[in-house]
C-alpha cells in the first residue's frame, strides 16, 4: 500500500517506530502531535529514512473542542488516507488518581473520551472511501482492571470496547478496525520501572503492528503475541480472588 | 524528563565502559527522549553530570562515578538529510551505523570512521575520532559543520568555525566536558559504490611497514592501516591493509542484525599468552593467504569486530584495556622500543593496530591525532602487572614527546595527560562547572 498513513500521537515512542517502518516503505505520512518542535524532529527523521512526504499538524488531541476543525485540516491535508493509527495515551499515576477526581476524569478523557471522538472522525473519513485500516493502540491493561492501574486500565478497556463496536459498524463498508494490545514496552513511559523479561522493545512492537496493519486480517492482536495467554490467565482469576490481589 | 529518570538509592552500576575497567556507580541516570529536555537547569541540578552514548570508550572517560549520567541514546533522530549536498543533521545519540543506513543507499559515506560504527555522533565528536583515512581527511572534527551546545548557564549556542569558534575547538575532542551537544551537522563523503577495493600485504620488518605507509604510497590509498603481531618482537611482522572506495558494485547497506553475540563475560583464563599467540599467528597466516586484491563490502573492511556483539566480554570479568599512543614520525626508535617492551612484557595482546597519522591539523584543542605513528593495543587487565608495563611504555612515549588517548585510557597519570595535551590550561577555561567525568577528576582536577 503506498497511500497515506495518519498517525495520531506521532511522538509516542511506539508511533515513532511504526513511522520508521512506514518510512522505509516510502509511505506518505501525516503526523499529529501536541508539540510542534518534537513532531518536526520526528518528521525530519522519517523523511531521512525514506518517507515520500511527511506533514505535521500540531494539536492537543485530548482537547475535544478542537476535533472538528482539526479533522477538517487532516482531511484537507490527506484526503485519500488509507490508514489511521491512534497511538497517543497517558500512563496514569494510580496513586494520584485514587484521591484526585479531577485528575482521574482528565486521564479518562485523554485515554478514552477524546480517543473515541477522534475515532469517529476517522471512521467517517474511511467509511466514505469504503476501504482502509483504522488501528487503535489500547493495552493489555484494558483486559482487566487491577488495583495498581485501574484508571488507565478502565480507559483502555473502554477504548477496546469502542473499537469493537466500530469494527462491527465499519465491516460493511470494507474498513478494518484493528485493536492493538501491547504489553509493557521499554519506552520513556516506563523508564523508571524495573524492566522485566516481558518488556518488549518499541522496535519489535512497531514491526509487529505495521506488519499486521499492512498484511494481516486480525481484529485484535496482542504484541508480543504471548500476552494473549498471560491475559487469558489473568482474566480467568475469579473476582473473589482478584479483589484481594495487589497487582 | 521526570518520566524518563531512573533514581535508585542503591546506585546504578549498569553503565560501563567498553573495557569493563574501571567500574563506576552512578547516583542518577537521566534518559532524555527529546532535545528540549536538556536545559541549563538539567545540568545544574544534576551536577556533576556527563553525557553517555554507546559506551565504546575503553576506560573511564565515559563514566562519572558518584555523579549523574545523561544517557543520550533516546536522542536518535536524523533531523535533516540534504541528499544533494551530503549534509546530515542528527541528534546526539544517532550512531554512525544509523547514519550509514540512510546515507549509503543515496551515495554518501561517513567522511571519517573509527573501527566501530556502534558509537554515537556526539561521542565521536567529543573524542574527535580518527580512522584509516586520517592521512587524507584528518579527524571527524574536520567534517563537523556545526553543533548546538547547552551549558549550565542556560545558554544554548551554535558552534562552528565562524560562530563561537573557541567553544567549537574546545568541544571537539573535549571529552564531553564543555557542554551537552543536542545535535550536530556532519558533511558526508560522496561514494559511487558501497564496496571497498582492498589490498592486503604482509610485512616482516618495520622498514617494510614504513615503506607501505610512506606519503607516496599513502597518496594512492584513501584507507591504510597495519596490524602487528606484538609477540614477534623486533621482527614486527604484520598485515598491511589498504583500500579505496570502489566505483562499481551498487550501494548496499550493512546487515542491521548482529548474528553473533557473547552473552556473558567469559572466564578470565580464556585469554592467556598462548591463546593470544595462536590468534596472532593465525591472523597473520590468514592475511598472508588472502594477500592481494579483493573487493569487499564496507562493513567487514571497517568494522570486522562489529560482527560479534559484546566481543569485549571475551576478556572476562577482569576487563581489558587498550594502550594507544602516538609518537612523532622521527621517533621510530621509540616506536620500536614500545613494540619490543610489549613483546617482552609477556602480557600478550590481541590486535596491535598501527597507523601513520597525516598532517591534516585536528580542529580540537584536545584532539589526540597529530602527525606521527600511532599504535593501539588491547590488553586483558591484570592489575599491577598491566599497570607496570604501561608505566614503562609511558616513559618511552613521554621521552619521544608523544601522547596518550583519553578515549582508551583507564590509568594515565596527570603528568602524562599534561605532557600529551599542551593546550590543557587553555581548555580548562571552557569546561562547564556542572560537567565532569571519572577520567577528568583523575587526570586533570588534581593536576592544577
Amino acid at each position: 500500500m503506498s497511500e497515506g498513513l495518519i498517525i495520531l500521537g506521532a511522538t509516542s515512542k511506539i508511533a515513532q517506530e511504526v513511522g520508521r517502518v512506514a518510512a522505509r516503505h516510502g509511505r506518505e505520512l501525516l503526523l499529529v502531535a501536541r508539540s510542534v518542535e518534537r513532531a518536526e524532529a520526528v518528521a525530519g527523521d522519517l523523511r531521512a529514512r525514506g518517507a515520500s512526504k511527511v506533514t505535521v499538524i500540531a494539536a492537543d488531541l485530548a482537547d475535544i473542542s478542537t476535533h472538528f476543525s482539526l479533522w477538517e485540516q487532516i482531511e484537507a491535508d490527506m484526503p485519500d488516507a488509507a490508514e489511521v493509527l491512534l497511538a497517543y495515551g497517558s500512563l496514569s499515576d494510580q496513586a494520584r488518581a485514587d484521591n484526585d477526581i479531577d485528575y482521574t476524569l482528565s486521564e479518562l478523557n485523554t485515554n478514552f473520551t477524546s480517543a473515541a471522538s477522534l475515532l469517529m472522525h476517522a471512521a467517517e473519513q474511511l467509511e466514505a472511501r469504503k476501504k482502509g485500516v483504522l488501528a487503535v493502540i489500547t493495552s493489555v491493561a484494558g483486559d482487566r482492571a487491577r488495583r495498581s492501574n485501574y484508571v488507565y486500565g478502565t480507559a483502555k478497556g473502554a477504548l477496546t470496547l469502542f473499537a469493537q463496536g466500530l469494527r462491527a459498524r465499519l465491516f460493511a463498508s470494507g474498513v478494518r478496525v484493528l485493536t492493538i494490545k501491547p504489553g509493557p514496552v521499554d519506552t520513556p513511559m516506563i523508564a523508571h520501572m524495573k524492566k522485566g523479561l516481558l518488556t518488549a522493545t518499541p522496535q519489535a512492537v512497531a514491526a509487529a503492528i505495521y506488519r499486521d496493519m499492512e498484511n494481516g486480517s486480525a481484529d485484535v492482536i496482542y504484541v508480543p503475541g504471548y500476552w494473549w495467554l498471560i491475559m487469558a490467565i489473568i482474566k480467568a482469576i475469579p473476582e473473589k480472588v482478584a479483589k484481594k490481589l495487589k497487582f | 524528563m521526570n518520566s524518563g529518570n531512573h533514581e535508585d538509592p542503591a546506585q546504578d552500576t549498569s553503565y560501563r565502559s567498553w573495557g569493563n575497567y574501571p567500574r563506576a556507580s552512578h547516583k542518577k541516570i537521566l534518559r532524555p527522549s527529546w532535545m528540549d529536555e536538556i536545559t541549563g537547569a538539567t545540568l545544574r541540578e544534576n551536577a556533576p553530570l556527563l553525557a553517555y552514548g554507546l559506551g565504546r570508550s575503553y576506560g573511564d572517560s565515559c563514566l562519572n562515578d558518584g555523579g549523574t549520567l545523561l544517557d543520550c541514546r533516546g536522542l536518535d533522530r536524523i533531523l535533516e538529510f540534504d541528499v544533494e549536498q551530503g549534509r546530515i543533521v542528527c541528534e546526539a545519540g544517532v550512531s554512525l551505523g544509523e547514519i550509514l543506513l540512510v546515507a549509503v543507499p543515496r551515495g554518501w559515506f561517513l567522511p571519517v570512521t573509527p573501527g566501530t560504527k556502534i558509537v554515537t555522533l556526539a561521542g565521536a565528536i567529543a573524542n574527535d575520532v580518527h580512522g584509516k583515512n586520517h592521512h587524507v581527511e584528518g579527524t571527524i572534527g574536520c567534517h563537523v559543520e556545526r553543533f548546538e551546545l547547552v551549558r549550565s548557564t542556560g545558554e544554548a549556542v551554535i558552534c562552528s568555525r565562524t560562530e563561537n569558534a573557541e567553544l567549537f575547538a574546545a568541544t571537539i575532542g573535549g571529552m564531553g566536558l564543555t557542554g551537552i551537544i543536542p545535535w550536530a551537522e556532519l558533511r558526508l563523503k560522496k561514494i559511487e559504490s558501497s564496496l571497498i577495493e582492498m589490498d592486503t600485504v604482509a610485512f616482516n620488518t618495520f622498514e617494510d611497514f614504513t615503506r607501505l605507509s610512506s606519503d607516496e604510497e599513502g597518496a594512492r590509498y584513501e584507507y591504510t592501516v597495519g596490524w602487528v603481531d606484538c609477540l614477534s618482537g623486533r621482527k614486527t611482522r604484520g598485515i598491511f591493509m589498504r583500500g579505496n572506495h570502489a566505483t562499481t558494485g551498487g550501494l548496499h547497506t550493512h546487515p542491521e542484525k548482529i548474528k553473533l553475540n557473547v552473552p556473558f563475560n567469559l572466564p578470565g583464563f580464556t585469554l592467556n599468552p598462548l591463546t593470544i599467540r595462536a590468534f596472532n599467528t593465525l591472523y597473520y597466516a590468514m592475511g598472508k593467504a588472502k594477500g592481494g586484491h579483493s573487493q569487499v563490502p564496507y562493513d567487514p573492511f571497517f568494522y570486522p569486530l562489529d560482527k560479534v556483539n559484546n566481543w569485549n566480554r571475551i576478556y572476562g570479568e577482569g576487563g581489558f584495556t587498550q594502550y594507544q599512543c602516538v609518537v612523532p614520525e622521527t621517533e621510530v626508535a621509540a616506536f620500536q622500543e614500545i613494540l619490543e617492551r610489549i613483546a617482552h612484557g609477556g602480557q600478550g595482546s590481541f590486535l596491535g593496530v598501527i597507523k601513520k597519522f597525516g598532517n591534516v591539523p585536528s580542529p580540537g584543542m584536545m584532539s589526540f591525532p597529530r602527525p606521527g605513528l600511532t599504535l593501539a593495543l588491547d590488553f586483558p587487565f591484570r592489575g599491577e602487572k598491566t599497570l607496570r608495563l604501561f608505566s614503562e611504555l609511558d616513559e618511552v612515549v613521554a621521552a619521544a614527546k608523544g601522547a596518550l588517548y583519553p578515549a582508551k585510557d583507564p590509568r594515565m597519570s596527570p603528568r602524562m595527560f599534561r605532557l600529551s595535551y599542551p593546550r590543557l590550561e587553555e581548555f580548562r577555561k571552557y569546561v562547564d562547572p556542572a560537567l565532569s567525568s571519572s577520567f577528568w577528576r583523575r587526570v586533570a582536577e588534581v593536576a592544577r
